[in-house]
């Protein structure tokens, strides 16, 4: 019980940290209509400036704030000059301009920081564990981070359901021509949605860097999880990153933790191990198969 | 910065008088990614071990991005285009599964720096193949010994889901005994936070655990975040614990246990000489076993062109097995496989005046072992 109860935070937190990059990826992929592959040098752009700053300061806070300031400059510097060029192409293109730049942000960050990973600290309140139930500590800190993407969330909710941006971006997820045919300043909404896409992905990797080492590739390998929660939410919809974000990070916890041990009642144990992880790594994209022959446009499709 | 490793490796050669042209010498590592320092280790101890002999070489580095296939074809390019005899440098046993048969296959030797998965150690052990570090499973049957002397029965070990995460578990249980349980994690896992749970439920009596670079980095930081540092010691074999983890992972990593075949305490002329060696060339870098394997492997390498140079291969593999060189690691010889025979010691992670981890080797614990792979090697 105890196990299922901790396994169960461990995947809430890893889904909130998927909705955070998600959110970003689906908003821009919904109303730009571009891919970009290097939402996750996004996300080690967060993590890599809040970690030197909070290297530098003693405070996790600073880095926090560095780290979003920086992603979202990234961000917005990308969009400025590089994505604005890209809208008019074809899917191809944008991957190809998306795939480099991945390239030139890992390479920088070698320059800038060397191959070593970065090392910060947690932050000095978050710092134990706290006993939910009894006999299980666990670690404050996951449970700010999944406080903090509840936050999010909320936030989100408001900004997109209950402010004029928040309206321009609904409508430009929906549909696109329309927006502009009715006059918007689509430039400056596309600037901003960027940034914003950004600063969520540097804001999750600044929560990362304190659990996780800060290196060059971080972004890569979180980003194809990101990209299955984005499909599988319905491409434009933060409800649907949201859903699809939580779910698949239990899944994807929930496997990894409990299939080698079911296995092992009908195997040997190193098999079942072995197996057990190699069917869990696939669970998400198993899933997401199953969620599109169902469901072609995601769980929350945007675009009508 | 291969360009820079070129000119140098030339202008050793300029500067020795002998013979006419340097050996090339391939180099394939890990240079990109989060592993990239492993590379970047092994490149730099090589180059001060091949000075080290005055030996005339130019290594042609080439990154591997820790992928089997890329591994393959830089080693194509280097052996049919570039017509070098003599490869080495790998990190991972992936690349190395793929990389090594096609090396031999070419008639070229490969000296392994680092990675020695099972597989290349028994039955399909080669004249050309030569290991300096240790056979994969040498390393956790240290650690399998190191957790049996301390008193510990049960054991959970965690590795990841690959060859050499497999040799690792292996080698644990082999000399461990006790009851072990198996998880595997992903190859490319960072966050651990279920293994945590798992360990927290299975209250096992010790931890081992295998994950070398920033993987290293992210479980013992999650380890003690999950509050398992304090309750549940652990025991480490020499990858999970290297200078460079050590450091990122600071005061946490103090009351750890290791394995290791080497330490920068060593007290022989060879290794005193390589550490003074390092720190006046990377000042600020810690020194790892990686970089010392790597340096062990220059010594073999440029002892052996010394002798015969680099062109006739059967002299060249006559004068490697002879493995006439003085180890950082002190005693060291080829077994009938032609990997490493040599002594284990524990060692305890303490912490130096400033609070921060450093190793301190205690006693051997395994004297003059070789590999169990080893026997079925008919050469």
């Amino acid at each position: 019980m105890i196990l299922l109860i901790e396994q169960l935070l461990n995947g809430l937190q890893y889904g909130v940290t998927l909705f955070l990059l998600a959110a970003g990826l689906t908003l821009i992929f919904g109303i730009m209509g571009v891919i970009n592959l290097a939402h996750g040098a996004l996300y080690m752009v967060g993590a890599f400036a809040g970690a030197w700053v909070s290297i530098q300061t003693g405070s996790f806070w600073a880095g926090l704030l560095a780290g979003l300031v920086a992603s979202a400059i990234a961000g917005v510097l990308v969009e400025l000059g590089v994505m604005r060029r890209l809208y008019a192409r074809d899917h191809l293109d944008q991957v190809l301009a998306t795939f480099a730049l991945i390239l030139i942000f890992n390479q920088s960050t070698v320059l800038i920081f060397g191959r070593q990973p970065l090392f910060t600290s947690l932050p000095e309140m978050f710092s134990g564990s706290v006993e939910i139930v009894p006999g299980l500590p666990y670690p404050s800190y996951r449970l700010f981070v999944i406080a903090v993407g509840l936050a999010v969330a909320f936030g989100l909710y408001l900004l997109i359901n209950k402010t004029r941006i928040g309206m321009l971006v609904r409508a430009g997820a929906s549909n696109r021509q329309m927006v502009r045919a009715l006059g918007v300043n689509i430039g400056g909404l596309y600037t901003a949605v960027f940034g914003l896409g950004a600063l969520l992905a540097g804001l999750a990797g600044v929560m990362a860097s304190p659990i996780m080492s800060v290196q060059v590739g971080m972004g890569d390998e979180i980003i194809l999880a990101t990209f299955v929660v984005v499909v599988i939410g319905g491409v434009g919809s933060v409800k649907g990153a949201f859903v699809a974000g939580i779910v698949l990070g239990m899944c994807d916890t929930m496997l990894r933790a409990f299939l080698p041990g079911l296995l092992q009642q009908v195997m040997p144990g190193s098999e079942a191990q072995a197996l057990g992880v190699g069917i869990s790594s696939m669970g998400i994209y198993l899933m997401m198969a199953i969620i599109l022959l169902v469901r072609p446009r995601g769980l929350f499709a945007a675009q009508g | 910065m291969r360009k820079l490793l070129t000119s140098t490796g030339m202008l050793v050669a300029l500067m020795s008088p002998a013979h006419a042209e340097a050996t090339k010498i391939g180099v394939i590592t890990t240079l990109s990614g989060p592993a990239g320092y492993l590379g970047e280790q092994i490149r730099d101890g090589l180059t001060l071990g091949l000075q080290a002999t005055g030996a005339e070489f130019e290594l042609v580095v080439e990154d591997d991005a820790r992928d089997p296939n890329t591994g393959v074809q830089v080693a194509d390019r280097m052996l049919n285009e570039e017509g070098i005899k003599l490869l080495t440098g790998i990190v991972f046993s992936n690349v190395s599964g793929a990389v090594v048969p096609e090396t031999l296959d070419a008639g070229a030797i490969y000296v392994s720096p680092n990675a020695a998965p099972s597989g290349l150690a028994g039955a399909k052990c080669h004249p050309n193949y030569f290991v300096v570090s240790w056979q994969n499973d040498s390393l956790h049957e240290a650690s399998g010994a190191a957790a049996k002397k301390l008193g510990y029965t049960t054991a959970v070990a965690l590795a990841p889901n690959y060859q050499a995460g497999k040799d690792a578990i292996a080698g644990f249980s082999r000399e461990f005994g006790g009851t072990v349980t198996e998880i595997y994690t992903g190859v490319e896992q960072s966050d651990f936070a279920g293994e945590m749970a798992q360990i927290r439920n299975a209250a096992p009596q010790v931890v081992f655990q295998f994950h070398p670079g920033g993987q290293g980095i992210a479980f013992l930081k999650q380890y003690q975040q999950a509050g398992l540092l304090g309750s549940v010691p652990m025991v480490l074999s020499e990858p999970s614990y290297d200078g460079v983890i050590l450091k990122a992972v600071g005061p946490a990593a103090v009351g750890l246990t290791g394995t290791t075949h080497w330490n920068d305490d060593f007290d022989n002329a060879a290794s005193k000489a390589m550490v003074a060696e390092w720190a006046a060339a990377f000042p600020t870098t810690p020194l790892t076993t990686y970089a010392q394997q790597a340096y062990d492997t220059g010594l073999l390498i440029g002892g052996a062109l010394n002798k015969v140079g680099g062109e006739d291969i059967e002299a060249l593999q006559a004068a490697l097995k002879a493995a006439d060189f003085a180890s950082t690691r002190g005693s060291f010889a080829f077994g009938a496989n032609q990997h490493p025979v040599q002594d284990w010691y524990l060692t305890s992670i303490e912490a130096d005046e400033a609070g921060n981890p450093k190793i301190v080797t205690k006693e051997k614990i395994l004297e003059a072992v070789g590999d169990v792979y080893a026997a079925d090697c008919k050469m």
